[in-house]
């Protein structure tokens, strides 16, 4: 815990509950309605003061309470199934895609370039007169990769720092948003080539790593935004009140809290990474040829969508589908996790 | 206030000699841009060196830098390989975009609050579905598809709008580009929207105002969306400035010549003096955008304050 | 164009000159036949370096300066042959020293006259190393050219002793060694006429360029567009049937096509690759592919041991049959492309050189003998054959196409990969400081329609544009030879011959000869190409 006086000096978001001004005075003259978030407060505050002597023995009670809550809710929600199998089908076509399809989706043939289904040809084929269905298939383990991982890393990076930005605030949140400034500010296009062509692997990982260094600054500031929203509830307040050391009121009361838009941010990231890899490819500076990803059919498919746009379809609706599927994962995840829910 | 707001700007002073170094290392990390102004023919060496020196070249890598900002402090951005100063290039692309920044904005302000509030508010009916399938589609279909399908459609066969927009600039013949410029970050918005408006219309406070009998517009506008735009200002925020950067392909698409046409041509060209002198303003509009989005926060939240 | 137009426009060349001349509106007439008042709206690109003769190296930068000025010869844009334009002769006894003599009164637009000097001034500032142009190499064969431009350290003169003003209209050339067709190179743009306010006002000269040609600068807005408008100076016989050319800048060539379509351009000769399939229909067949000297190659690093092998030839030639070049050609060029069988271009003509089937069957697609011919050199050099290009360009389809015919010719989906290189920059610097490991692709635009031009900068030791780093002595004293040959046809033959040599050796495989193509709106009509794939401006009618 910073030293307060310090903490509201320096921290130029610092909230009013810490200091000297009172919660509800800055309440009540807006939009919240005073009676009942003291008594939310204070109900709150008398759970957390029934056991004040045994605050660890409370915590572990509380924490798995919210955790094994969340998992019950979410056995029981259909939505969390139905993408939960779309996600385990989708990782099984990543690993074995030769499950689904025993045609090379390298093996390529012009003069059938664009050509539409034919029999062991379900998709038709793409300019390049490969089989559609095959590479789609066997783009899944590209795509998904670099869509989760990317996603994944940004993410964390993104909560952890943004996060501890705005709880801390001060010369912390300054260093880190400036920071995040700075990465703002270069330009994918040349930040790939610089990147990607300064380090001579083209393996899947450095554009992972790529996508995270250039995604992480947009996630941590909406991390940020959420957690300096979320530490002025007053269950924060009243948690701080009664003693509740920072990791704990990060974990416990914020995050849970802050955790809605950078689900729904990320979510939708996942998809715009899976597309940046293929501009990166196409930059010539993303996967290596020949690897098979979705975002590069696509972006070869783009120019012949008026021609053949089965060949833009497929893939897309494979990319699609992904998204769907993390979407309604998260929209479960987060239903999961509110509290105003239960 | 005053005081926060003052050390905000002086924070820009480390961020933007921090960016232009990094963007200036960058460019020259790329390699030597002077035989590609040859051509597909071998550069005479003797002239490939004169270039070389009219553009410092030459010199360490600090120098160069230090040389450059010494002429961005008296507003000389240099020259690009074919002459033109780079001030003339920023006065031309940046109101084009300015331009199309503000009608993408406003798409993405007005619709993606709205569908996100009308979806969040009934999750599950018809405006939270075509918002998931408008979210599936601008994601999984990119940009420059839907843009030249729409230019082709709208502005050729049709003829409803513009094919590409003009010069001048016109609302109509931005309207086009600005949707699809609009499209991905519309997703985002819409959705960011829709979650904090359902999370938080469970809220005690609404349903506090609900109970006091306030009318449902107030309680909506007032209370539940006010309450709901941080996360959707923070993201807005971050948005600017990609939109102003980031737009190379619908500028490509709709000929704009605007901030991401040029930086793009600064950066395959490899001239530093272009993509710095683009960045550098990118820069201070990001950081002024990032400034108002905190002080966005005061307003939407009052009990969030400045020291 | 059928006879009955090129009469008929002909004849109203005749009627409307004055009109033309002085004819400065704008406005379009809606009744039939043409109005010779009315401007054409013209594709461009932005120019990448400033608007000097020696200092533009690329397509759109030379369309402006070929619409205003007029050297000392022209090409026929059907034939390619070289016309005497501003000289009225050029001749020599021993390929060496040359007397140009110019037709006497031409004027810039500007009103000052185009003097022997305006060319010597021009010549000698564009070789002039401290003046950075990059076409100073055109100079080269000028004697004294090593005193202007030598390889390091200060000029040790500012003129080429080559060149000296006789009188007004007069001038003499000696060059270094002999060069029969040498006057035949004099259309290039390096070589254009300069007037004095080039040298007097050179910021005032580069923000409008005054030339001597048919169109003079009325106005440009950089990056956006350029005015050109009839020059009332010209003296030339090339005179505009139309009231002017607005050049508009695109950021895009689909841009450039939306536009053609919904009629807000006359003139596209950018037509995206996208746009091929569907362009007759969309356009109602106002349509040209024609051939342009434009050839495009794929080049091997022979500087690298193991590529540098008889052996290795071999595997070249082999390569070169395992290509599908008629089928990439149809199929992803919708046949804006013709497959190569040597390595000039059909533009130069029987006359001028081009001789199909010179590469025999080397460039004929066999994948059997391919596969077996890559067998018996020993399998390609590194196990994987790499093609690089530059992934700024439209290259990505064709080398995946060019990849999957030498894969299916080997049954190895992975014998040959692309390589793609983030900028053009870079990619050039790999090909320069001789980073290559792999093949790469190379392209050759001539700079003037001669068959020297095609094999003596791309094959000759140190020739200005030898990616490949080929050398062959045979090859250089045949070229050499060629040059020296008083008699173009006897020139041709020695060309010919040593042409052949690259047959066995390959240092570079053909592919295709580029064409160039352009659509146009139904305002306009007389739309033609010449050989270097520009509009022929000069010649458009506006309804």
């Amino acid at each position: 815990m910073p030293d307060q006086d310090k903490y509201n000096e320096a921290d130029p978001l610092a909230e009013a509950g810490t200091g000297e001004e009172e919660m509800p005075s800055a309440v009540e003259s807006r939009t919240f309605d005073l009676g009942t978030m003291e008594g939310q407060s204070l109900i709150k505050a008398e759970r957390l003061a029934d056991h004040p002597e045994t605050p660890a023995l409370e915590d572990r009670v509380v924490a798995r309470s919210l955790w094994q809550d969340a998992w019950r809710d979410l056995r029981r929600n259909p939505i969390f199934i139905i993408s939960g199998l779309l996600i385990i089908f989708l990782v099984i076509m990543a690993i074995w895609p030769t499950l689904f399809t025993s045609t090379d989706p390298l093996k390529c043939d012009l003069s059938k370039s664009q050509a539409g289904a034919e029999s062991g040809h379900p998709f038709g084929f793409d300019n390049q007169g490969c089989d559609v269905y095959a590479r789609t298939v066997h783009g899944a383990r590209a795509s998904i990769t670099v869509g989760v991982c990317a996603t994944a890393g940004a993410a964390l990076t993104g909560t952890l720092l943004g996060g501890l930005a705005g709880f801390f605030g001060g010369w912390l949140d300054s260093v880190v948003s400036r920071i995040a400034d700075i990465f703002f500010g270069i330009p994918i296009l040349l930040g790939g080539l610089v990147f990607l062509s300064v380090i001579p692997s083209q393996s899947i990982w450095i554009v992972v790593a790529f996508i995270v260094v250039l995604g992480w600054p947009q996630l941590a500031r909406i991390a940020r935004g959420a957690v300096i929203t979320a530490k002025q509830q007053d269950y924060v307040t009243a948690a701080r009140a009664l003693g509740a050391g920072n990791s704990r009121l990060m974990l416990r009361h914020i995050l849970p809290n802050a955790v809605a838009p950078i689900i729904v941010v990320a979510t939708i990231a996942l998809g715009t990474y899976i597309s940046l890899e293929a501009t990166l490819s196409f930059l010539g500076v993303g996967l290596k040829p020949p690897t098979v990803s979705w975002g590069i059919d696509i972006s070869s498919a783009a120019d012949t969508f008026r021609n053949a746009p089965h060949i833009l379809l497929y893939p897309a609706g494979a990319l699609s589908l992904t998204v769907l599927a993390f979407i309604m994962l998260g929209d479960a995840v987060r239903d999961a996790l509110d509290p105003k829910l239960r | 206030m005053g005081r926060y707001v003052l050390r905000r700007l002086l924070q820009m002073i480390p961020v933007f000699i921090g960016t232009t170094f990094l963007i200036f290392v960058m460019v020259h990390a790329l390699g030597d841009p002077v035989n590609a102004l040859f051509g597909d023919k071998a550069p005479d060496p003797a002239i490939a060196a004169q270039i070389r020196a009219q553009y410092n070249l030459n010199d360490p890598l600090w120098l160069q830098y230090v040389k450059y900002m010494g002429n961005l402090f008296r507003w000389n951005f240099g020259t690009t390989f074919s002459g033109q100063s780079v001030t003339s290039l920023l006065a031309t692309a940046y109101p084009a975009t300015l331009k199309l920044t503000a009608v993408a904005f406003t798409i993405e302000v007005v619709f993606g609050i709205g569908f996100g509030l009308i979806s969040g508010l009934r999750r599950g009916g018809m405006a939270d579905n075509s918002v998931l399938i408008l979210t599936l589609v601008v994601i999984s279909i990119p940009t420059f598809v839907t843009g030249y399908v729409l230019q082709y459609l709208i502005g050729v066969k049709w003829g409803i709008l513009p094919a590409t927009a003009g010069d001048p600039l016109t609302l109509q013949s931005l309207l086009l580009p600005g949707i699809v410029l609009a499209s991905v970050s519309l997703a985002y918005v819409a959705r960011l929207t829709r979650t904090t408006v359902a999370e938080n219309s469970k809220a005690d406070y609404v349903r506090t105002a609900t109970a006091k009998g306030l009318p449902r517009r107030r309680v909506v506008i007032n209370h539940l969306l006010r309450n709901s735009l941080i996360p959707v200002v923070t993201f807005l925020g971050t948005d600017l400035g990609a939109l102003m950067g980031g737009a190379l392909v619908t500028e490509r698409i709709f000929n704009i010549h605007g901030v991401g046409f040029y930086l793009y041509q600064g950066i395959v060209r490899q001239n530093s003096n272009t993509v710095v002198g683009f960045v550098t303003i990118l820069v201070i509009v990001f950081l002024a955008a990032n400034l108002l989005v905190d002080l966005l926060y005061a307003v939407l939240d009052p009990r969030i304050r400045y020291a | 164009m059928p006879a009955a137009t090129r009469a008929r426009w002909a004849v109203i060349a005749a009627t409307s000159l004055a009109l033309v001349v002085t004819g400065c509106s704008s406005s379009k007439s809606s009744g039939g036949g043409t109005n010779s008042a009315g401007v054409v709206t013209a594709w461009w690109g932005d120019p990448q370096n400033p608007l000097e003769p020696a200092n533009t190296n690329e397509v759109n930068g030379g369309a402006v300066l070929n619409m205003i000025f007029t050297g000392l010869i022209t090409y026929d844009p059907k034939t390619s042959a070289a016309n005497n334009a501003n000289a009225d002769s050029i001749t020599s006894t021993d390929q060496q020293n040359w007397t140009v003599k110019l037709k006497p009164g031409w004027k810039f637009s500007d009103g000052t006259p185009v003097t022997a000097s305006s060319y010597v001034d021009a010549w000698n500032y564009g070789a002039l190393v401290t003046n950075k142009q990059v076409n100073a190499s055109f100079f080269g064969y000028i004697d004294g050219f090593n005193d202007v431009a030598p390889t390091s350290g200060a000029p040790k003169a500012q003129t080429m002793s080559g060149l000296k003003v006789i009188d007004d209209n007069t001038f003499t050339v000696a060059l270094s060694q002999k060069f029969s067709t040498w006057p035949q190179t004099l259309g290039y743009s390096a070589y254009y006429p300069l007037p004095k306010t080039f040298f007097s006002n050179h910021a005032g000269y580069l923000n409008q360029p005054i030339g001597n040609g048919p169109y003079e600068i009325s106005s440009w807005t950089r990056s956006q567009k350029m005015q050109l408008r009839p020059n009332p100076q010209y003296s030339g016989t090339i005179k505009p049937q139309n009231g002017g050319i607005d050049l508009k800048v695109y950021t895009d060539t689909n841009a450039a096509y939306a536009d053609l379509q919904s009629g807000n351009l006359d003139v596209d000769n950018g037509v995206p690759n996208s746009a091929l399939k569907t362009i007759q229909g969309d356009l109602n067949g106002r349509y040209i592919n024609q051939p342009a000297g434009i050839i495009q190659t794929i080049s091997f690093p022979l500087y690298q041991a193991d590529w540098n092998t008889d052996n290795a030839k071999l595997v070249r030639q082999g390569i070169s049959m395992a290509i599908d070049r008629a089928t990439i050609t149809k199929v992803v060029f919708t046949s804006t492309r013709t497959p190569a069988t040597e390595w000039t271009s059909p533009v130069l003509g029987a006359a001028g050189g081009y001789q199909a089937g010179i590469c025999g069957d080397a460039c004929n697609y066999d994948p059997a003998k391919a596969k077996a011919l890559i067998q018996q050199g020993g399998g390609i050099p590194g196990g994987q054959l790499t093609i690089s290009y530059n992934a700024d360009g439209p290259h990505k389809e064709w080398v995946d196409a060019t990849c999957n015919s030498i894969n299916n010719a080997l049954g190895n989906t992975t014998a040959c990969v692309g390589r793609p290189v983030g900028t053009f920059a870079d990619f050039r610097n790999q090909i320069t400081s001789k980073q290559m490991t792999g093949a790469f692709r190379t392209g050759w635009q001539m700079d003037y329609p001669l068959i020297q031009d095609f094999l003596q900068p791309v094959y000759t030791t140190d020739g200005s544009s030898n990616d490949s780093h080929y050398s062959n002595q045979q090859f250089d004293a045949l070229v050499s030879q060629a040059n020296a040959q008083p008699n173009p046809t006897d020139s041709v033959k020695d060309f010919q011959t040593a042409e052949k040599m690259l047959a066995t050796d390959m240092p570079a495989i053909p592919l295709w000869y580029q064409n160039g193509t352009a659509g146009w709106s139904d305002k306009v009509s007389n739309v033609m190409l010449d050989p270097f794939s520009v509009p022929v401006y000069t010649s458009i009618t506006v309804k």
